[in-house]
């Protein structure tokens, strides 16, 4: 299991090596040169130009500036906001909680509504029901996110009146941070009605952005479970007598389980891209909607540092999940 | 062939009459493939969504009742033709500058069928080469090629997507060539897969011995035969292409306003969005039954051309 984990980890190091190169790049793509894009709309006078330039190092060849740039990264220096003069990183970090929040809570409703209904639909193959469920996830597979969220506005804060429209917590509660997840920061807070009024925040972010998972995990869901349900195994459980429940949630779903855990897992990057859709529409103070703002003032240095680092998240979860999938199934872990 | 033709002697030799002539001759492989492709009717509708939008797409001058472009000063806001206060003349209403919502969208379908139709042309014929070569010429090319996608596949889509729409800024063309390298991994992926899984087998191997060159054995000997998942990506990919550049139309990154691309109109509409629904229910609906309609297609000619992969 060490090896395993020694030769997941070692591989990712020329794919991190690799967004480090595209990041560096993406500064110098830009029109414009650095200092002129650092300063923004203010501009600099020629002289202090070559000063900067020479202190910047980016008057030295690529190869030094792209080292040095390596160095800094290693250090966790990433850089200032060209607008707000914070270091990139401790704006992550900061931002970085809500989107946690939100990922988290939308994968959850998608694997607590997914998987049940996937199976469902294996076990009904054929049914109504079945059909049904192919075609709401087709559907769901096919949702422009950006426009679902804005239909479910329409409905439960237009004309219903229930959910607020964007922010995380109403303006009426205060309080400091603890951990900057708003559902644990609310309970701690002992207000009343704070948590309710942060969960009734999270409602349609959490939907809109959990659409698409809970399609892809379902129609996974029903497929892995289907080719089990066919095999020797299943038959011989059942032939034992086994009672069904116990055929298809021992027997069957732990085998089915498997691929789902994967696709579950590649669907993080998805999730982060639906993030910055989905925090735009709701305002929600996340990286998303940070990357989008900060693309929109033209704030470079804040873009390069929010690619490496979300890039890097998507890096770490996939190996997480690249070891999860060794642990639950010792065939892939044997082989290397 | 022993049982159709007895009184062949030899049967290791090529037949003498031609196939066509047998009884039981297989049929033409593209009737074979619409005979299968048949049975699943969601992949028939979709594909005859997928026509019909085309057409109204080439014919967007003249099924559209009003031009694009044109504010009607009198008509601001007007609901669709069902509720109270809307007018015949405008079906499905006029957005905040009086523009008839129905012919943008019209005329909207020319951009996004256009748009994912050149996504994907690129990003399949880029794939496709870089994927040969990579499974043609193992060693550093391979491990280079592979790597450099590995690392694209890290950053999610949308994101890489918007990175590059900055260096070149905004606009359809740019927008357009993000996309395409956002989906080039997973052609150059399939490619290489595909083409290494080939390469072993005889066939390629006897085209080699007889003299083939380089360029035959890749283009000519082992792509037709690596071509049906890379048909399946296409058209999945079709529908992604179609969705990426409408998300990026409605941040504001793709096409700029006023053309009336449908994620463009979505981000125009967004202000009066509990005001006057309609104008923008009918955008993303027109996007949703795009997609929709793409993806069963697609799944009917995964199931039909890629038996593997299908879902049973």
């Amino acid at each position: 299991m060490i090896r395993f984990l020694l030769i997941k980890t070692g591989l990712l190091i020329p794919t991190f090596l690799g967004v480090t190169l595209i990041a560096f790049i993406f500064i110098r793509l830009l029109p414009g040169d650095p200092i002129e894009l650092l300063a923004g709309e203010r501009g600099v006078d020629p002289e202090r130009h070559a000063r900067l330039m020479a202190e910047m190092g980016f008057d030295r060849p690529y190869w030094e500036q792209y080292l040095g740039y390596i160095g800094d990264v290693l250090q966790g220096d990433l850089g200032r906001s060209i607008v707000t003069r914070q270091p990139v990183l401790s704006e992550f970090l900061t931002l970085f909680p809500a989107t946690i929040e939100l990922s988290v809570c939308a994968i959850l409703f998608a694997v607590t509504l997914g998987l049940p209904l996937g199976m469902l639909a294996a076990l009904r193959r054929g049914s109504t029901l079945d059909h049904g469920v192919m075609a709401v996830t087709l559907t769901g597979y096919s949702m422009p996110i950006f426009w679902w969220g804005l239909l479910l506005i329409i409905l439960f804060s237009g004309i219903l009146g229930w959910t607020p429209v964007s922010g995380r917590i109403s303006l009426l509660y205060f309080f400091p941070p603890v951990t900057g997840f708003m559902l644990i920061d609310s309970w701690l807070s002992g207000q009343s009605g704070a948590f309710a009024s942060a969960v009734n925040h999270l409602i349609l972010p959490t939907i809109v952005l959990g659409t698409i998972p809970l399609a892809v995990i379902a129609r996974q869901t029903r497929s892995a479970m289907l080719e089990v349900l066919s095999e020797d195994y299943v038959r011989t459980a059942r032939a034992k007598g086994l009672p069904p429940w116990r055929v298809v949630g021992v027997h069957a779903l732990r085998n089915a389980l498997i691929p789902v855990v994967t696709t579950i897992g590649l669907q993080v990057g998805t999730l982060l891209a639906g993030a910055i859709l989905t925090e735009t529409i709701f305002s929600w103070p996340g990286v998303g909607k940070w990357l989008i703002d900060s693309i929109s003032r033209r704030d470079y240095a804040a873009v390069q540092g929010g690619l490496l680092l979300i890039a890097s998240v998507v890096m770490v979860v996939n190996l997480i999940v690249d070891l999860l999938y060794g642990l639950i199934n010792p065939r892939i872990r044997h082989r290397g | 062939m022993a049982t159709t033709t007895p009184h062949m002697p030899d049967t290791s030799r090529p037949p003498v009459l031609d196939a066509a002539e047998l009884a039981g001759a297989p049929p033409h492989p593209l009737v074979e493939f619409w005979h299968y492709f048949r049975q699943n009717h969601g992949a028939v509708a979709g594909l005859v969504i997928v026509v019909l939008l085309i057409v109204v797409a080439v014919l967007a001058d003249v099924v559209a009742p009003h031009a694009p472009y044109v504010q009607d000063r009198g008509a601001f806001l007007v609901p669709p033709v069902w509720q109270e206060g809307g007018r015949w003349d405008y079906l499905l209403g006029t957005d905040a500058t009086g523009r008839d919502i129905l012919s943008r969208l019209i005329h909207g379908a020319r951009y996004s069928l256009f748009i994912g139709f050149v996504v994907i042309t690129l990003s399949l014929t880029v794939g496709i080469a870089v994927g040969l070569v990579a499974g043609f010429f193992q060693g550093w090319p391979d491990t280079l090629i592979m790597r450099l996608m590995d690392v694209l596949l890290a950053v999610p889509s949308l994101l890489l997507a918007l990175v590059v729409v900055a260096i070149l800024g905004p606009g359809l063309f740019n927008a357009v060539f993000a996309v395409a390298l956002v989906y080039l991994p997973h052609y150059v992926r399939l490619t290489r897969a595909a083409a290494m899984g080939e390469l072993s087998k005889e066939y390629v191997i006897g085209s080699r011995v007889a003299g083939a060159g380089l360029a035959r054995l890749m283009f000519r000997t082992v792509l037709p035969n690596c071509m049906p998942p890379l048909i399946v990506q296409a058209t999945l990919g079709f529908s992604s292409a179609v969705l990426d550049m409408a998300a990026l139309g409605f941040l504001g990154m793709g096409a700029q306003p006023p053309i009336p691309e449908w994620g463009t109109m979505l981000a125009d509409a967004r202000e009066f969005i509990l005001r006057a629904w309609w104008v923008v229910t009918f955008p993303g609906l027109a996007i949703l039954i795009t997609v929709l309609a793409i993806n069963l297609m697609g799944d009917g000619l995964r199931d039909v051309l890629d038996p593997k992969l299908k879902r049973s």
